[in-house]
């Protein structure tokens, strides 16, 4: 016999098997997911969910599906989150401190009270990369930020109202367009195949008859 | 977290890691190669698992059982249902589906001056566009060229690919990484911006590039906040559940269907785009999936109906390395970098049973042979598996290297208590990958004029099994392609007449066949519910 419990979804009671994740143990229940169901994986952010295991003061959150089941464990999903998402057009902003302060200006108002990183289902330190952000260092916080799902959650619990996870975004694009070091031998080949340098290669290998493409293949020499 | 039978076969291999860690296993002949598929993938199966179908373009041609009934399925939509000539939405270029290929087709239409709109099943971005790990190829390094990359792809597609899709996926390779870069896609790269590559199953060059395991979601991201930035109107939770022609039998708009209130609308376009990826979640053959939530090959379904060919339907990826144990991921993707990065294969004896590095379909069917005929096997309360063996990277690599160029995958072991740093894990093969689509031509165009098909939903570009890192690469490649042809292709088209005609037709043909069925399709979203 399956080991079973009780969780409380949305406050209602179904017994379930322990093995379960939340978001398994949702459809068990007999939900179809349709909001709050994304990649399954732990990669897109759909599955936010608020926990509170019974007698627990602590409210818990976590991905759906992620996270397994526990006995009496309240569940309440938060399938989407209103954050805020400034609109920018990469080519005109520069990676400026100044960018922040125009489009996300509600960072400098964080109070540091560390809520965001304390709710972060990747485990991210959210207040750290915010805090580099405002100093406008982007490299610094697209690292930090990197793992993140954009799930919202670290903006549900923000007192000065920071969409963190867009806050990042910009940082990692800022960062990928212009701060990480440029790529020489891109650059080249683009250019290389743009003036049709490898046509000449190509066109032979597609009009060999299929047997000598085979040959080709099976006795390519294989870079160690 | 492991049980004692698994404990003792760790063992084995902690004993052996040294010795296996030190020799490379000798890669497999094409004769071996080709006996071995033959005897053990699944799409090499001669049974029940196969149907021919009685209707439409592929009439006689054998598709999985379970998506053959999708395309001989019941419309969602009955004459009536709704009124084609008070369209809800009207634009020049449609595109269904929000995943890499979608978004890159809507920057590209947009910024060719089309007005665009991107409708989609759940959100944008949820996706097996962001799911992907390992990451995406480029000839972009001096000891490599496109035509390389032509050749180890269309082997390893077993010289079925399309070859002037190929041709154009190899070319424009590089610059779809520079397209990405000047976006803000973070690639790895060393200090000096030379970009750090490794080789994928397939690959004889190493010209894999990454952002960490994070490769998909990074990509996805930035361009989702691109679509967003250029102010192109995404419809989210609201899917495409048939293709609309016009009196001329071009394509010319969808019918849509939000999926909360299930209310139906009309969306009349100059061109169509579908995006609509991948069938992971169709469970081909039993089999558990890597993909996302809407991976119901719904794309090949409206396509068909419709009148467009598909290409190799019957070809599905394997991926080598699903998660077998813990239960709670059973089937979720293990990336292939694990193995780029060093981990062997190893079975319940501790021997290094293959080369890591073959192609994904012979990986999967020497999985399936060492777990089935062969008996060495580990035992799991979903079935069985074989060890990954990871602790192997660091031995190779040195300590920290997990952590720096997968940790997507040390937080979804570490998240059930295995450090993967410490222990190996076990996987075995789970459906990954649609390698058939819908069948297109060298301008992204199916057989029906004005419907463009970009990504996961087309056939061909890969032939009959695709390489690590050339499907990223295809839905740029393509999405750019798909969206600038139809942008263009829009300017010209002249309004005329819509109607589902079409959908009625193909009832008839059911009919005139002999098909009865109560499958509605598109499938839409799979049903997980328990039934008692
Ligand atoms: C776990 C995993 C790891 C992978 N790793 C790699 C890798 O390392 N390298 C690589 O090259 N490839 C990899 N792949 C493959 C690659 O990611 C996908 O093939 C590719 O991203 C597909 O992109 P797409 O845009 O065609 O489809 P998707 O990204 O799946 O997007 C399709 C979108 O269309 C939506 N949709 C579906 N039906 C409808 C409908 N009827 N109406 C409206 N919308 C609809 C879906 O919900 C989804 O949002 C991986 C795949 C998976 C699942
Ligand atoms: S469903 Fe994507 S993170 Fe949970």
């Amino acid at each position: 016999m399956e080991n079973m419990v009780n969780v409380f979804l949305f406050g209602k009671r179904y017994e379930v098997p322990a093995s379960l994740t939340i978001m398994k143990a949702m459809e068990y229940a007999g939900y179809q997911l349709v909001r709050g169901c994304g990649c399954r994986n732990g990669f897109c952010g759909a599955c936010a969910t608020i926990y509170r295991v019974k007698g627990d003061r602590e409210l818990k959150v976590c991905l759906a599906c992620q996270t397994q089941v526990e006995d009496n464990m309240y569940v309440a999903t938060l399938p989407f989150f209103p954050l805020i998402k400034q609109v920018y057009d990469m080519d005109a902003i520069k990676p400026e401190q100044a960018v922040m302060m125009q489009l996300y200006p509600e960072i400098y108002s964080c109070i540091g009270c560390n809520a965001c990183t304390k709710s972060c289902t990747q485990g991210l330190n959210v207040m750290q990369y915010i805090a580099y952000a405002q100093r406008g260092d982007f490299a610094k916080c697209a690292e930090e930020s990197f793992d993140c799902v954009m799930c919202g959650v670290c903006s549900s619990r923000c007192p000065a109202g920071i969409s963190h996870p867009q806050v990042a975004m910009l940082a990692r694009r800022l960062n990928g367009k212009y701060l990480a070091p440029k790529c020489d031998h891109l650059a080249q080949r683009v250019k290389e195949i743009k003036n049709g340098d490898f046509n000449e290669l190509l066109e032979n290998l597609m009009g060999k008859p299929i047997e000598e493409i085979k040959e080709l293949y099976n006795h390519r020499e294989i870079e160690k | 977290m492991y049980t004692s039978e698994m404990l003792e076969s760790i063992k084995k291999v902690e004993a052996r890691r040294k010795e296996n860690a030190a020799t490379e296993p000798r890669r497999m002949t094409a004769e071996e190669k080709d006996a071995l598929l033959r005897a053990y993938h699944p799409d090499y199966k001669e049974g029940a698992e196969f149907v021919n179908l009685a209707v439409g373009p592929n009439k006689g041609e054998k598709v999985p059982k379970e998506l053959g009934a999708l395309l001989q399925g019941n419309s969602r939509v009955q004459p009536g249902d709704v009124d084609l000539n008070a369209p809800d939405y009207d634009v020049d270029v449609l595109i269904i589906g929000g995943g890499g290929a979608g978004a890159s087709a809507a920057i590209e239409a947009d910024k060719a001056g089309a007005k665009v709109m991107v409708v989609t099943k759940l959100r944008m971005g949820d996706a097996n566009t962001m799911m992907a790990e390992g990451g995406i190829q480029a000839a972009d390094k001096p000891n490599d060229s496109p035509a390389q990359h032509y050749l180890d792809a269309f082997g390893g597609g077993h010289f079925a690919a399309k070859p002037e899709l190929l041709r154009t996926l190899v070319t424009e390779a590089p610059e779809a990484i520079q397209w990405l870069s000047d976006l803000g896609v973070e690639f790895d790269k060393a200090a000096d911006g030379t970009m750090i590559t490794t080789h994928g199953g397939g690959t004889s060059r190493k010209r894999m590039h990454a952002a960490k395991d994070y490769s998909g979601a990074e990509i996805m991201r930035t361009l989702r906040d691109e679509v967003l930035g250029r102010g192109i109107p995404v419809v989210d939770f609201t899917a495409a559940i048939e293709i609309i022609k016009d009196e001329n039998g071009r394509a010319a708009g969808a019918v849509l269907m939000n999926m909360e209130t299930k209310e139906l609308l009309v969306a009349k376009a100059k061109t169509v785009i579908l995006a609509t990826g991948g069938a992971g979640r169709l469970h081909y053959q039993g089999f558990p999936t890597s993909n996302h939530y809407g991976a119901t090959a719904d794309g090949l379904v409206l396509a068909y109906r419709a009148g467009a060919k598909l290409l190799y339907a019957d070809t599905l990826q394997y991926h080598p390395t699903g998660a077998a144990f813990p239960e709670q991921i059973f089937g979720a993707l293990v990336t292939e970098k694990v193995r780029s990065v060093g981990a062997m294969l190893i079975n319940r004896d501790g021997e290094a049973f293959m080369h890591p590095l073959e192609t994904r379909d012979v990986s999967a069917a020497s999985i399936i042979r060492e777990c089935s005929t062969r008996g060495k096997g580990v035992p799991t309360p979903g079935g069985v598996g074989v060890w990954l063996d990871t602790p192997m990277i660091e031995m190779k690599n040195g300590a920290g290297t997990i952590e720096k160029r997968i940790p997507a995958m040390m937080r979804m072991f570490g998240k059930y208590g295995i450090d993967i740093r410490k222990e190996p894990i076990l996987i075995y093969p789970t459906l990954h990958y649609q390698n058939g689509g819908i069948d297109i031509t060298a301008d992204c165009q199916s057989g029906v004029e004005n419907l463009y098909v970009a990504g996961e939903a087309v056939g061909g570009i890969h032939g009959r099994n695709r390489l690590m890192g050339n499907s990223l690469l295809d839905i740029i490649v393509f999405g750019r392609n798909a969206g600038r042809n139809a942008a263009a292709k829009a300017q010209g088209v002249k309004a005329a007449k819509l109607t589902l005609s079409h959908v009625e037709a193909f009832k008839e043909e059911l009919k005139a066949a002999g098909v009865e069925t109560d499958t509605v399709s598109p499938q839409l979203l799979p049903d997980y519910r328990r039934h008692k």
